[in-house]
């Protein structure tokens, strides 16, 4: 029971993450490859806040508040660039983010910081207030995305020009997409330095971002269900069959290409090409009588 | 003689950033693809130049084996990777080709072990003086290599015929393809000579470092994306002048920002900087 309570809170926290990608990736469509820079930003914050007293839940808003004013500033970034060239500047925050957390003797340098303090409700009380948390998540993005601010993510990411021409003022849309979508980074590196007890900055590396990201693009951008899926099933994979933890990145490597060659658009994609040929092969019966 | 040791180290790092750079925006020029898995041809070129080494004694014909060998491959990285992906969105190949250079580190990994190899017998390590600095043989011969390729290159590009139909194709694909050029040859090209220069490039450093990690890719193929949009994406002289001044700053940057910053993070830091004030890289045309 152990094993399944600390394995279902892994899974949240994954799914948290990659539901905070979802929402600047999938629903707005700007691409950011730093995006475990700001599950570290919160981790760290919410880290210094309860090691020095402060209790776990109100480290949360403050972990979440921090990752999102430094969304927003990065998130500015995407106004001034687009597509190939946002991915680099993203890319950049990442490496900027470990490579200035590592020389922080306040952060703790390469050894990072150990000991963080215990939220104190058990094994089981942490797992259910992180599946409460991940429900609400999910429940929210489901709103989100078919709010009207919803369809105007889906605009801009579509087309920004044309967004801007019938009146979407792109530019605030965007912000809103990252200081969302960092928020809940926030929060999901919050809940991870309090599940792990240690953090250092090689735990938010590039690698990290790039399998959030895989969570996100396998699970289909943009698909609620796709993602909440792509998450849970690629971050129990590595736990269930230990012999495959060693060659974790080679099977993300390898979906990642194999998803993207046959079917850009994930999961979600490959389900709804399956519905749509079960309504043809129905609508082709009705043809027949 | 302080800085100018700096200056020189900083110009050999970028020599070697130029090598492989100069491949990556060879292809974002053609086909509009970030093309990551660069990076894991050139940790390819390091491990074929150290196991050729080892087994003839040779290093000329090892750096000569892993050009070329190195060059198929991307060629083929090509035809399986990128060119069915051509007509989907720009991101899709980019994800495509994160993915294939994560493969191709734990490949690496997998096979020739997570310690990396070492020359058995390193050649070129003796010191000499030159203008009053100590340097290593292998560190002028990558100065010297890395000079020779680039100006074989622009000499190519320039008057050769094929050359110049490459060129002609990166400024308009449609038109090029309507004067009787084989875009599809051209492409196969720019993607043999891109690697060719990034297997140089690996196998120098295998030769600087006397070692080849599964994970010597990894900071490279990022930075050397840095360098190409500093660059302007797709500007070959552009790139070349990022890639030198990135070598250049590094080297002054890791004593005077050393305790802020570490070594990797300053080419990003730069490119922010820069991306922010010129969204089109600093020698965009236009």
């Amino acid at each position: 029971m152990e094993y399944e309570i600390s394995l279902l809170t892994i899974v949240g926290i994954s799914i948290i993450g990659a539901l905070s990608l979802n929402m600047i990736l999938g629903f707005c469509g700007q691409i950011s490859l730093g995006h475990a820079a700001f599950i570290g930003v919160g981790a760290y914050t919410s880290s210094i806040l309860t090691k020095s007293g402060v209790p776990f839940l109100l480290s949360l808003p403050g972990a979440m508040a921090l990752s999102c004013l430094i969304g927003i500033i990065v998130g500015f970034s995407s106004l001034r660039v687009r597509h190939d060239f946002l991915a680099i500047t993203t890319m950049g925050v990442s490496f900027l983010f470990t490579g200035v957390v590592r020389k922080q003797e306040v952060l703790g340098g390469e050894m990072g910081i150990a000991m963080i303090p215990d939220p104190g409700w058990g094994k089981l009380g942490y797992m259910v207030f992180v599946i409460l948390l991940v429900v609400i998540l999910a429940i929210f993005s489901l709103y989100l995305k078919r709010s009207w601010m919803g369809y105007t993510f889906d605009a801009v990411a579509e087309d920004e020009d044309t967004a801007s021409i019938v009146g979407v003022n792109v530019a605030s849309f965007k912000l809103i997409a990252f200081a969302l979508g960092t928020a809940f980074a926030g929060l999901a590196g919050a809940l991870y330095a309090h599940n792990v007890k240690f953090i250092d900055p090689e735990s938010f590396g590039f690698i990290e971002s790039i399998t959030v990201l895989s969570m996100v693009v396998i699970g289909g951008t943009g698909s609620v269900w796709g993602v909440i899926t792509a998450a849970a099933v690629l971050s129990v994979f590595p736990l269930w069959f230990q012999f495959i933890d060693d060659y974790k990145l080679l099977v993300y490597g390898t979906l990642l290409c194999i998803v993207m060659l046959f079917s850009p658009q994930g999961l979600s994609g490959i389900v709804a090409d399956l519905k749509g040929r079960l309504v043809n092969s129905k609508e082709g019966l009705h043809a027949a009588d | 003689m302080f800085i100018f040791e700096l200056l020189v180290q900083g110009l050999i790092q970028g020599g070697i950033y130029a090598l492989i750079a100069i491949g990556l925006t060879l292809v974002y020029g053609l086909l509009r693809i970030l093309h990551v898995a660069h990076a894991g041809l050139y940790a390819l070129g390091g491990y074929c130049a150290i196991l050729i080494t080892n087994a003839s004694g040779s290093f000329g014909l090892a750096l000569t084996c892993s050009m070329i060998i190195v060059g198929i491959i991307g060629m083929v990285v090509y035809r399986i990777f990128y060119q069915p992906l051509l007509d989907k969105a720009p991101f899709v190949a980019l994800i495509a080709s994160i993915g294939l250079f994560i493969a191709m580190e734990e490949i690496f990994r997998i096979i020739f072990g997570a310690y990396g190899l070492t020359f058995s017998a390193p050649p070129l390590q003796d010191t000499v003086v030159f203008l009053g600095i100590y340097l290593r043989q292998c560190e002028i011969a990558s100065i010297v290599l890395a000079i020779g390729l680039i100006a074989g290159l622009s000499l190519f590009t320039k008057y050769s015929r094929i050359g110049i139909a490459w060129r002609a194709t990166v400024t308009d694909p449609e038109m090029a393809e309507s004067f009787g050029v084989d875009v599809i040859k051209v492409r196969y090209l720019n993607f043999f000579i891109g690697s060719m220069m990034a297997a140089a490039a690996g196998s120098m450093v295998a030769l600087l470092n006397n070692l080849v990690e599964p994970t010597m890719g990894s900071v490279p193929s990022y930075k050397a994306l840095a360098i190409i949009v500093l660059g302007g994406l797709g500007n070959v002289r552009g790139t070349l002048i990022a890639s030198l001044a990135i070598g250049i700053a590094e080297a002054v940057g890791t004593i005077y920002l050393g305790n802020i910053l570490d070594r990797d993070s300053i080419a990003f830091a730069f490119l922010i900087v820069v991306l922010m004030l010129k969204p089109q890289g600093l020698f965009s045309k236009g």
